[in-house]
């Protein structure tokens, strides 16, 4: 039951990957922060919830509960406090991209310094919920499992959040034309920190979930974050369900290519996935053609 | 031979076709007028024409060969250039380098220094003498097209296309601008107009192509294709297909 | 700046920093090499992200790329032999990068460039565990960093040479005018994917040169010293303070810095990491200006 155990875990790892990638498009595709540094927030999430597991003993669900608002708020902050000035001196959309491209690649080192300072470059995992499930005839880690649960029911949420309600609609809104969206009466600036915020809790919940089952040092932010480019552009920018249905496709690819060809060419897996969309479909699997 | 011959050429957006099924021919020499009321597709017929748009179908035939597919760097090399409807000079480069951009990569290719020893002589028939060294981007608008056409010159092209280039000239700028691009023909350039200026049009083309809604609705010497009772429908506004 | 003095300003360093050679201790030998090696690679970048405004953070790529080639190939080849395919490595993966990414918005370049460095790294840590069995090589090739030293100066007037020619061809002025309309640039006749593709991989080929030339200082390299994402960061920090819109900007800012990071390094060991994004934030947020230049028109 090879295969079996490949695409499941491929499912598990891409509902993971989704939600990482969520958390970016709404981040770049609403308040169009390219942030570089996104990954180091998914491994600060990480320790976080390493440290309340063998420090404080409190299970990594509850610990998503404590560090999604606190990363709502530090997001909040790091928008308030780093972005805003960008945001205002930036003459127009390119600008700005470049602006946060440059200042988040700052961030990223000082966040990366920070965890390298307090626990240095060695790896950690901890156990919880290691034991094995069957499904279908094979083996699966009940931590992976819930963690996968968990991250769709979060993208669910997120998703009928958007669709369902008055605010969902203002920050769509914001994400398809920002000048539009302020002619309408929308406050873009406040729907952009919110977006951007928001997408800072995700990326709290997505850390804490891989925390659970991942093996993670202090200098892997930059893994996650090209992950989560790669699937935000494979979706198209901004778009919530495409990120969804990237984020297994990327899953899957990976866990077939470890399955059969070598878990070391992960990376080479991405970049290839990467370079398809570019050569064939730059606006996304979902988007139209531009030109 | 036409020097330019469009053949059956369609291009949508969305659901709205933009250029739907439109075909003519330019003869060399010639000072082809393309008109229609706003939105019939004229500008996107210059831009399929110079590569800047892809057509969905169709042929464009320049000098024998099928540039429908090629690539706007190629269309230019091979002869065919331009000025844009909302005028797009080079800011922050001198006016002369404006022109020499043109002279280094146009029709005919020469060396920058070349190109830059070549610059005021464009510049003064144009009007623009002595200021080479001023930055474009604090012409005013009216001497930025003038130096847009220029570059366009500078190529040594064989086809030009103009896109709206008369639009806001004052009457005596107008006369100035239209004894220019009979000069220009005069060389032995090919010339498609787009226009809304129906006296430069009547003083300047041989024969036009009106347009609607991306079709072809007329063509002629242009008394008798403006009197064409489509023409004047589509005008009017009373045939919105 | 005119290019007599430019030509004559380059000469004239060189030559100084060949002259005081005998006189250096250790320390400030290797200070210098720094300084070298970041001129030649901050100058590089510039050379392609200045004109173009697509910001590059591969640097640590090529460079990484570059000392792999002499770990590779030192013992094989004659040295000249050596650094000529790491500039020909360097330049076919630019290429490769360059024709995937740059006919698209500038973003698709940045994200691409972003991940390279860890791509390669991943893939070299990969075929050396498959196919060597190791985890790093040892470079043994008589090359000392006196020799390290000249071959910077050398490179670093190559690169200089290279801008200043650039700068009068037509592929500088195809460039300029892509800075500055990318549009009018297409339709003047300008194959604007073709000299992006160029000068990137003009640019890359540099960068790994001087990372074949650094190489023999490591004496044992492996993937995590060779593609160090803090190259490419410095670099870039270094080309924004002085301003990359100038050929004669990097060196401003790589002298301060090569400086303050070598006293950080010194100082803070453990820190460093922290103080470098510190620094490079408030470059970006307190000097404008001189991020300036790459950034006026947008990308």
């Amino acid at each position: 039951m090879f295969i079996v155990d490949v695409v499941l875990s491929g499912l598990v790892l891409g509902g993971i990957y989704a939600l990482i990638a969520m958390g970016l498009t709404l981040q770049y595709g609403v308040a169009r922060i390219m942030n570089l540094a996104y990954g180091e927030f998914t491994i600060a999430a990480c320790f976080a919830a390493y440290v309340l597991f063998t420090v404080s003993g409190v299970n990594p669900i509850i610990a998503l509960a404590v560090a999604m608002p606190a990363s709502f708020v530090i997001n909040w902050l790091v928008y308030a406090i780093f972005m805003t000035p960008l945001v205002k001196r930036a003459p127009d959309a390119g600008a700005l991209e470049v602006d946060s491209i440059l200042a988040t690649f700052g961030l990223l080192f000082v966040v990366q310094g920070v965890l390298l300072v307090i626990f240095g470059g060695t790896y950690f995992s901890y156990s919880y919920l290691a034991v094995p499930v069957q499904i279908l005839g094979s083996a699966v880690a009940l931590n992976r499992l819930l963690a996968a649960g968990i991250a769709l029911a979060i993208a669910l949420a997120l998703y009928l959040l958007l669709m369902k309600t008055r605010m969902g609609t203002a920050v769509r809104a914001v994400a398809v034309n920002p000048a539009s969206a302020r002619l309408v009466g929308i406050d873009t600036a406040r729907y952009a920190a919110f977006a951007f915020a928001l997408g800072g809790a995700l990326v709290a919940a997505s850390g804490v979930l891989v925390s659970m089952f991942f093996t993670f040092n202090a200098s892997m932010g930059v893994v996650f974050t090209m992950k989560a480019l790669i699937i935000v552009i494979m979706g198209g920018v901004g778009n919530v369900l495409g990120a969804l249905a990237a984020g297994l496709i990327l899953g899957l690819a990976e866990a077939l290519s470890a399955g059969f060809l070598d878990s070391g060419l992960t990376m080479a897996v991405n970049f290839a996935l990467f370079l398809a969309i570019l050569l064939w479909r730059p606006a996304g699997l979902f988007g139209k053609r531009a030109r | 031979m036409s020097l330019l011959t469009l053949e059956n050429l369609s291009r949508s957006f969305g659901g709205l076709r933009a250029v739907d099924g439109l075909s003519f021919a330019v003869e060399p020499g010639q000072v082809l007028g393309l008109v229609g009321p706003n939105g019939s597709g004229k500008t996107t017929a210059l831009n399929l024409i110079t590569g800047n748009l892809r057509a969905d179908s169709g042929r464009v035939i320049f000098a024998g060969r099928d540039i429908a597919r090629s690539a706007p760097h190629s269309i230019a090399r091979a002869g065919i250039a331009r000025t844009f409807q909302l005028v797009r000079v080079m800011a922050s480069m001198s006016i002369a380098e404006n022109v020499a951009v043109g002279a280094i990569f146009g029709a005919a290719p020469c060396a920058p220094a070349e190109a830059m020893r070549r610059a005021p002589a464009l510049l003064a028939r144009i009007g623009l003498e002595g200021r080479g060294a001023e930055p474009a981007g604090k012409l005013t608008y009216i001497d930025q097209k003038r130096l847009e056409l220029a570059r366009a010159l500078a190529a040594q092209p064989r086809l030009l296309l103009l896109d709206e280039w008369l639009a806001g000239l004052n009457p005596t700028e107008l006369e100035e601008g239209i004894a220019l691009i009979r000069s220009i023909a005069a060389d032995g350039v090919t010339i498609i107009m787009v226009e809304h200026v129906m006296s430069a049009i009547r003083a300047l083309c041989g024969r036009i192509v009106v347009m609607n809604a991306g079709q072809r609705i007329a063509e002629g010497t242009p008394d008798a294709a403006l009197s064409d009772p489509a023409v004047i429908a589509a005008y009017l506004g009373d045939d919105d297909a | 700046m005119n290019s007599p003095i430019f030509l004559a300003a380059v000469a004239a360093i060189a030559g100084a920093f060949a002259l005081v050679q005998p006189h250096l201790g250790p320390f400030w030998q290797s200070l210098l090499i720094n300084i070298l090696m970041y001129t030649a690679l901050a100058t590089a970048w510039a050379l392609f992200s200045g004109p173009t405004r697509y910001v590059s953070l591969a640097t640590a790529a090529f460079f990484g790329l570059g000392a792999y080639t002499m770990a590779f190939l030192g013992e094989a080849m004659p040295l000249p032999m050596v650094y000529l395919s790491a500039a020909v490595i360097g330049a076919v993966v630019a290429a490769i990068v360059g024709l995937s990414t740059l006919r698209l918005s500038g973003v698709y370049f940045v994200i691409f460039t972003f991940g390279l460095a860890e791509l390669i790294r991943q893939l070299v840590t990969w075929a050396e565990a498959k196919f060597g069995g190791t985890v790093g090589r040892f470079v043994f090739v008589p090359v000392s960093p006196t020799d390290i030293y000249f071959m910077l100066i050398a490179a670093c007037v190559a690169v200089f040479a290279l801008g200043w020619w650039v700068q009068r061809s037509r592929l500088g002025w195809a460039l300029r005018a892509i800075g500055e309309d990318e549009t009018v640039a297409r339709h003047a006749g300008i194959d604007v994917t073709r000299a992006k593709v160029l000068l990137f991989s003009l640019s890359a080929s540099v960068m790994s040169v001087v990372g074949c030339i650094m190489a023999p200082r490591w004496t044992y390299i492996d993937a995590t010293i060779a593609f160090n994402p803090i190259i490419s960061f410095q670099v870039l920090i270094m080309a924004l303070l002085g301003g990359a819109a100038r050929l004669y900007g990097p060196v401003l800012g790589v002298v301060p810095l090569a400086i303050l990071f070598e006293l950080l390094q010194a100082n803070f060991p453990n820190h460093f990491s922290i103080l470098l994004g510190a620094v490079f934030l408030a470059v970006v947020y307190l000097v404008p200006r001189g991020v300036a230049g790459l950034l006026e028109k947008r990308r």
